[in-house]
């Protein structure tokens, strides 16, 4: 089994990380170790990234020692079945203002660019950076991109774009620099739901071109 | 209920944020400085994490149309009441129809008015702290501007209030934060883990409620390749390719890439808040005991206030 090791990161939080390389296997034995930490003493938020796992306590309920072992006892337990992620079918529009750019970069039709980004199957391995916002893997090696050299001023909410091996979705209108391919209806992010995110980590995610 | 007469450019409703939802990347957010808050909800009798306004830079003007008891906290603006003093970190007592003028901060940063029973804006996942990027709780999700009606949780006044005085030093500021290591403390060279500590850091203009970008000696990272992302805090110092260091606050997002220098402990977190921009800053070391007795000391302060009052 993979070592997990653990690093102070201030007084009341723990960084928990995996070496890499990153995988399904090992991010679903992330969120369980979330999962089997919800409940400990003291331990006030659990957020999952890339490989890792930051938990933030109140050092005046618990300490870091005490979490942790708490922390490496949860990951010795045996991996449990891997929670049955939603399917989500997210509808995109593929009118994105980088598309014939992606297309010329990866040498398709642009045509071929919306079938390989909706034929492949993603997992949400976390959610970071805006609230709802989705770090999806599964991008088809094909359509791997760099960002664009200037980032963008203000991308729309709802713009669906690629930056490296990443696919995702702005649920927010935001400055950015991914490239561009379409856009989605479908509200990634709404404070008022419960719960307020349209993704949850292990979900999996395919994309549906629709018309404008 | 409370008329924004004059709001300045960046005055929001602030709790204690929103803690429980970073694992869907939703910021903290929350009052800047957090032990202003609490004090000036405590003060007027509230619990300390209630909902109350915070002001920046600027000078502001609310009229109140109930009367209500409150308290200034935070910086060091001069403020009145019709015309008459307000003794900051005092509770006092305004009545219906008296304004409130709030003076632009002299040296430190952020004002706030704590009012007893707390704003009343709609509690969104759990608080009523504004998030200004994302645009939802507080008022309407922004900042406050003239015109505005707040609504207060319960404007009565308890009988006698205003006649007992009571009130709190306002605690010592000073732009010295201690921090302790972050995970990549050891990848910087020993000249940028030197000149991280005996740098007076100038707070630039591209700073805001997210964090705070620091200028001085570009910090070189020896070692280490590109990091995973991960989950950061309001705190943690983060070193971009740049080497200008950048401090994470309220409404900083919930994950990174960059190396993690430092971290400023809990309990110095406030003082930050009150930095202004263009002012400067000194990281000193100092150990996880000490951070955590600085933190429940501040905590015995507050608790110490909430049993005395």
């Amino acid at each position: 089994m993979s070592e997990l090791s653990v690093h102070p990161l201030g007084e009341a939080a723990l960084c928990c990380t995996l070496a890499p390389p990153v995988s399904l296997e090992l991010q679903q034995r992330i969120w369980q170790l979330a999962d089997g930490l919800r409940d400990t003493v003291g331990v006030q938020a659990l957020i999952p990234g890339m490989n890792n796992l930051t938990l933030a306590f109140d050092p005046l309920r618990t300490d870091a020692a005490t979490l942790e072992a708490a922390v490496q006892t949860a990951w010795a337990r045996p991996a449990r079945r891997p929670r049955a992620g939603r399917l989500v079918e997210i509808p995109v529009v593929y009118d994105g203002a980088d598309l014939d750019d992606v297309a010329r970069h990866c040498q398709l039709a642009p045509d071929e660019v919306v079938r390989r980004h909706t034929q492949a199957a993603y997992i949400v391995y976390f959610l970071g950076f805006q609230p709802g916002f989705a770090y999806l893997a599964g991008l088809d090696e094909s359509l791997h991109m760099p960002r664009r050299a200037e980032p963008r001023v203000s991308v729309p909410a709802g713009s669906v774009g690629i930056g490296g091996a990443q696919t995702g979705i702005y649920p927010l209108a935001t400055p950015g620099g991914w490239q561009l391919i379409g856009r989605t209806s479908m509200p990634l992010f709404d404070a008022q739901a419960q719960p307020p995110t349209a993704l949850s980590p292990g979900d999996r995610v395919r994309f549906v071109a629709v018309n404008a | 209920m409370i008329e924004v007469l004059r709001a300045g450019p960046l005055a929001t409703v602030q709790d204690l944020g929103r803690p429980g939802w970073r694992d869907r990347g939703l910021s903290l957010c929350g009052a800047m400085d957090d032990f202003a808050l609490q004090a000036g909800n405590l003060l007027v009798g509230n619990p300390g994490d209630a909902a109350a306004l915070e002001f920046t830079l600027d000078a502001a003007t609310l009229r109140f149309h109930a009367d209500a008891c409150i308290a200034i906290t935070g910086s060091d603006a001069e403020a009145t009441i019709d015309g008459r003093p307000l003794r900051p970190w005092w509770r006092d007592t305004v009545r219906a129809g008296q304004t409130l003028q709030l003076g632009a901060p002299r040296e430190r940063m952020r004002s706030y008015v704590a009012v007893r029973g707390g704003i009343a804006v709609p509690a969104v996942l759990g608080s009523r702290s504004t998030d200004l990027k994302a645009g939802f709780g507080g008022l309407a999700g922004r900042a406050l501007r003239k015109g505005d009606r707040l609504p207060l949780l319960d404007a009565q006044l308890p009988p006698g209030a205003g006649t007992r005085r009571v009130g709190m030093r306002a605690p010592d500021w000073n732009a010295t934060l201690r921090v302790l290591p972050g995970p990549e403390h050891g990848d910087f060279s020993a000249a940028a883990l030197a000149a991280f500590e005996a740098t007076d850091w100038a707070v630039t203009p591209q700073s805001n409620r997210m964090g705070y970008r620091l200028s001085g000696p570009a910090l070189a990272r020896e070692r280490g390749g590109e990091l995973a992302s991960h989950g950061v805090l309001p705190g943690v110092v983060q070193v971009p390719p740049s080497g200008q260091p950048i401090v994470l606050l309220a409404d900083a997002q919930t994950t990174g890439g960059y190396p993690r220098i430092a971290v400023v402990i809990r309990a110095d977190l406030w003082k930050l808040g009150q930095l202004r921009l263009g002012s400067r800053l000194r990281f000193v070391p100092c150990t996880p005991d000490e951070a955590v007795a600085a933190w429940r000391a501040q905590r015995l302060l507050l608790d110490q206030m909430r049993s005395g009052l």
